[in-house]
């Protein structure tokens, strides 16, 4: 790009400097605590970092952003030393920057499309996302200046990356919202299925606080379907517009004999128990959790990533506590290593850490003991096969080959559907045969006159940047339906 | 915070309290349930709603001692609260007409069967009630359940009150003597949700059971509440929390409500001794 460097003369080649790694606890240390893998840069670093950014005039990245954040003018400023204004670019797309700076796959959204990428490594957006997010939250966060109020009222349900992202937006635009959630804390999949190592939960704190700031009405304990209904909201609640954004909470099973024996975890479980609940403080915290030594997670997406390293934590712990034998952790994935789902640096960092791999390997049975333990699990070898649907080569069990292995605990990790419980007295909303609800792509409008839906509630289980993705393009839609106006910028 | 706006020694194990929650109250049938939460460090711990009542916007709970958790909410008073409470979670008791009907309850179970056996009568249900525990001080309300009843029947298991019996001798006696039974209500232990089950079995009598697995989330979230009934896995926080007892996997219902065992007796010690350690420092008598 010589033209970049000439109009730009102070920025150095493109390549020169090289791609700032971001400090990590060391793997010997990190498997036996829950502190955050990834240590953050430092202000030093950041500036470097930030400096190879060609400041492209059509910016690809931003492009490849499910909320278009605008990349290239944030990392300009914080290059320039003007750590507000940086701020301000980041959050005026994105209000979560310090979770997606931490959780969003960037190596296949911006950083994949970044044009230094074609010679040298991108730039590391996401580290420089949470860097900028992470200034913030350290100095205190100023909310800003909200619009008049329209006199409307949104009622959106589910406090997860969707919601909280359709809920900011509307209030920013002066509407008044409702934010329910079932749980008693906000947050969704944020709080109870990312580890605090990958999130720390101050985060997802702070983020929530900068969302009820906007004017947000948060009602926890709030079960809809059960407290409320979505008519009622609708109906005699008075609100003017509703968005669904409850995700896909509900666990799916193996249905193979023995999957009820005790210690026998759905991923929801296990991580609910020790993420939301704490059970890796307990007793201080009454969660309990059956911490294994030889645990199998079976599965092989982030979720099934995230148990294994919490199970890890959980097995270390005590091994150390209790000077006994290191836990045994492996992934149990029925296709090859190419076709797992997880992101790379997440199977990297299990891999570092001691989890192992079995990979073309399918459970087929579970064993128990008299009381009803889990003992053991059979499982099958797999071969693949002609790609199926989703593109992928089909695993296919090879004939004769089932062995044994000795597990004390299982965790299934193998995907979620959508919660019914919401749709209850909800009449008109259409529904797929898989459980999610039909709604436009691009508006998030449902056949349901005033209902939005967004996140993985539409997609079924995907990622927390295309959930508030998703609820950034219904909030505009809402706007547009409430005011008749284009969102504000 | 949800307060507490009464509350009342039902046994030396056994609480009463009435709780502000307006919202719940609007919606509460019998036969759901609530999850509370105590404080920060709390677990999540489901209870079935004793009585509900919408105008004064309370829900009453019933706790039972055992653990950790529920020794700790024994000790909450009036004007004291939860941290949370959600509900109502499950789906409502099938009230209907369904002729003559037997309302067994047993110990803590007691407390949800009542309004159900209300509910019962009011659809025009003769209601023939059948209430034990295993002393006479773990009993209550008899009066209640008296007034909610055609006919009561009262059993201890040791004989210090009432009729010396398990409640499943006086089933299979009623449904022995008369043939016009159509359905049972048979809440409290497991064990004893189980045994009522066997003893219906062979009368061909629908028996519907209240399950108490272990939860978390009590929304369908998690399925550690999940056990077989009619050879399905079943989602008690969901599906149930009533089933037909004839089609439930009791065994296996019993082993995972043993799943923290361990955990919990960890748990009960060293709230002990904290509060013992408590009371020395503070030098009140226990």
């Amino acid at each position: 790009m010589p033209e970049t460097t000439k109009t730009k003369p102070k920025r150095p080649k493109p390549g020169a400097i090289p791609r700032q790694e971001m400090p990590r606890q060391a793997p010997e240390v990190r498997r036996a605590n829950f502190n955050e893998v990834a240590l953050g840069l430092t202000m030093e670093m950041a500036q470097l970092e930030a400096q190879r950014c060609l400041q492209c005039k059509k910016p690809l990245c931003i492009t490849g952003c499910p909320v278009e954040v605008r990349i290239p003018e944030f990392i300009l400023a914080l290059s320039e030393g003007n750590m507000p204004e940086a701020v301000r670019l980041l959050k005026d797309k994105n209000n979560l920057p310090a979770i997606c700076g931490r959780v969003c796959p960037q190596e296949t959204q911006c950083e994949e499309v970044c044009v230094l990428s074609k010679k040298f490594e991108p730039v590391a957006i996401g580290r420089l996302e949470r860097f900028v997010a992470d200034w913030e939250l350290a100095q205190g966060v100023e909310p800003p200046e909200p619009l008049p109020a329209t006199g409307k009222r949104v009622a959106v349900i589910g406090a997860g990356p969707a919601g909280l992202t359709c809920a900011a937006d509307l209030a920013r635009c002066g509407h008044q919202v409702t934010l329910f959630e079932s749980l008693h804390a906000p947050g969704g999949v944020l709080m109870y299925g990312i580890p605090e190592f990958r999130l720390p939960k101050r985060t997802v704190h702070a983020e929530v606080d900068y969302v009820k700031s906007l004017g947000v009405d948060l009602q926890l304990d709030a079960v809809v379907g059960k407290l409320y209904t979505l008519n009622e909201l609708l109906g005699e609640r008075g609100y003017d517009a509703a968005f669904l954004g409850t995700g896909a909470g509900l666990p799916r099973f193996m249905r193979i004999p023995g999957e009820n024996y005790n210690g026998v975890y759905s991923a929801n479980e296990f991580l609910t128990r020790v993420n939301l609940m704490k059970a890796y403080l307990f007793p201080e915290y009454d969660t309990p959790v059956k911490v294994g030594k030889r645990v199998a997670v079976i599965g092989g997406g982030n979720v099934a990533m995230d148990s294994a390293r919490c199970a890890l934590r959980l097995g270390w712990q005590r091994s150390l506590a209790e000077g006994n034998e290191p836990p045994e952790v492996t992934i149990v994935y029925r296709r090859s290593r190419v076709e797992l789902p997880a992101r790379l640096e997440e199977v990297e960092n299990a891999e570092e850490e001691g989890v192992e791999f079995r990979l073309l390997t399918n459970p087929v049975e579970i064993y128990g003991n008299e009381q009803g333990w889990v003992r053991g699990m059979r499982c099958i070898r797999m071969e693949l096969g002609e790609p199926d649907d989703s593109g992928r080569r089909r695993p296919i069990p090879i004939e004769g080959s089932e062995f044994d292995t000795e597990v004390d605990v299982v965790v299934v990790a193998i995907g979620t559907s959508p919660n019914p419980l919401v749709f209850t007295d909800a009449g008109g909303l259409e529904r797929t045969r898989w459980g999610t609800v039909v709604a436009d792509q691009e508006t998030g409008r449902t056949t349901k006159q005033g209902v939005w839906a967004g996140g993985d509630i539409v997609t079924g289980a995907a990622t927390v940047i295309s959930a508030m993705g998703a609820g950034k393009r219904a909030a505009a839609d809402i706007h547009r339906y409430l005011v008749g106006e284009e969102i504000c910028e | 915070m949800y307060k507490i706006l009464a509350r009342e020694e039902l046994a030396p194990i056994t609480k009463l309290m009435v709780i502000e929650a307006p919202e719940v109250a609007r919606k509460a049938q019998p036969g759901q349930f609530v999850i509370v939460r105590i404080d920060e460090e709390g677990e999540r711990i489901p209870l079935t709603i004793a009585d509900f009542d919408r105008r004064a916007g309370t829900i009453t709970i019933i706790l039972q001692e055992v653990g950790k958790s529920t020794m700790q909410m024994g000790m909450l008073e009036v004007g004291d609260g939860f941290l949370s409470f959600t509900g109502p979670l499950g789906e409502p008791s099938k009230i209907e007409n369904y002729g003559t009907v037997l309302c067994v309850g047993g110990g803590v179970g007691i407390a949800p069967l009542f309004p159900i056996a209300c509910a019962l009568r009011e659809a025009g249900n003769y209601v023939i009630s059948i209430i034990g525990a295993r002393h006479k001080e773990l009993l209550f309300w008899e009066e209640k359940m008296h007034s909610a009843s055609d006919e009561l029947i009262v059993c201890t298991d040791d004989g210090s009150y009432g009729r010396k019996a398990l409640v499943t001798v006086p089933i299979r006696e009623l449904l022995e003597q008369r043939d016009d039974v159509s359905r049972i209500w048979a809440i409290g232990p497991a064990i004893m949700m189980k045994f009522c089950s066997l003893t219906a079995q062979p009368f061909h009598v629908p028996i519907i059971v209240s399950l108490n697995s272990i939860m978390v989330d009590g929304t369908g979230m998690c399925g550690a509440c999940r056990v077989e009934v009619g050879g399905r896995t079943r989602f008690v926080c969901v599906d149930g929390p009533e089933f037909d007892g004839r089609d439930v996997d009791w065994d296996q219902l019993l082993a995972r409500q043993r799943i923290y065992l361990g955990e919990e007796k960890l748990a009960r010690e060293k709230f002990e001794h904290e509060c013992c350690s408590k009371h020395k420092s503070s030098g009140s008598a226990v």
